[in-house]
């Protein structure tokens, strides 16, 4: 089993790139496009679309289904979720601090004046 | 998206705000995402130095981080490798820019997430940077007293 940090890592690599955070937030909109849909906006040629959703479906983030000659693809947030989560714990361990550290740095500053005076 | 950056005006000249964000009276002062204590701070800012800070939550819950400065140049450029102790997360690397503004201090943040394949060379361009500065601090230096 892949454990949480190889999976957080994966998620994080495939939202690195433009493209596939293009087709990722067309895919919440859509909820499920064709891939020649998907490949349509992009200045890209099809078969880099495709290499593009081999990352997407090997981090988890999309799943592909085949009818007939089309292949539709879904997006599967939950790995978003939780790399927003790994943000957003973050977000508020640094958040609370800087108003801390924020408030010492003025304390020191107003002591530095103070015996300048 | 991969990275989570903050940015804060401070009413403190770079320099009180760098020592704030070092030394390890000033990291016991604030370091936590609520107002329990820090229990342990200890911290090395050179290059190559460490940092461990542990610190207890108001649940009662105890947490630890450690890392080590990669770029220590007073009183502009931080950045340092970062670790749960015990935790599952890997490592990730905190950048901090201060810039001195006319009410005091802009600081910026970054805290990012190392891939694993990116792991290695992060941390090389993270070298590489802070051999970089410390050539051009020297280079400076030098101009100031010829």
């Amino acid at each position: 089993m892949v454990n949480y940090h190889e999976r957080l890592g994966r998620t994080f690599s495939a939202l690195v790139d433009p493209t596939r955070r293009a087709i990722l937030a067309r895919l919440e909109r859509e909820k499920s496009a064709s891939v020649s849909a998907l490949a349509q906006p992009f200045v890209i040629k099809l078969p880099a679309v495709m290499k593009h959703l081999d990352v997407l479906d090997d981090a988890g983030l999309i799943t592909r289904t085949k009818v007939g000659r089309t292949v539709t693809v879904q997006l599967r947030p939950e790995p978003i979720r939780e790399a927003m989560d790994w943000l957003r714990r973050y977000e508020r361990f640094w958040s609370m601090s800087l108003d801390r550290l924020a408030a010492y740095a003025e304390g020191k500053e107003a002591e530095v004046r103070k015996k300048r005076r | 998206m991969t990275s989570l950056t903050l940015v804060r005006r401070i009413k403190a000249r770079p320099s009180i705000v760098f020592d704030a964000l070092t030394t390890p009276e000033g990291i016991a002062c604030w370091w936590g995402p609520d107002g329990g204590p820090v229990l342990v701070a200890e911290s090395d800012p050179q290059v190559g130095g460490r940092f461990r800070v542990r610190f207890r939550m108001l649940d009662g819950s105890e947490h630890e981080s450690s890392g080590e400065y990669l770029e220590v140049v007073k009183p502009e450029r931080l950045s340092m490798s970062w670790r749960w102790t015990g935790g599952e997360d890997g490592e990730s690397l905190v950048e901090i820019r201060l810039r001195a503004v006319a009410e005091g201090t802009e600081l910026t943040i970054t805290h990012s997430r190392l891939h694993d394949e990116d792991s290695r060379r992060s941390h090389e361009q993270g070298w590489h940077g802070a051999l970089d500065k410390l050539e051009r601090h020297f280079l400076a230096t030098e101009r100031s007293f010829p």
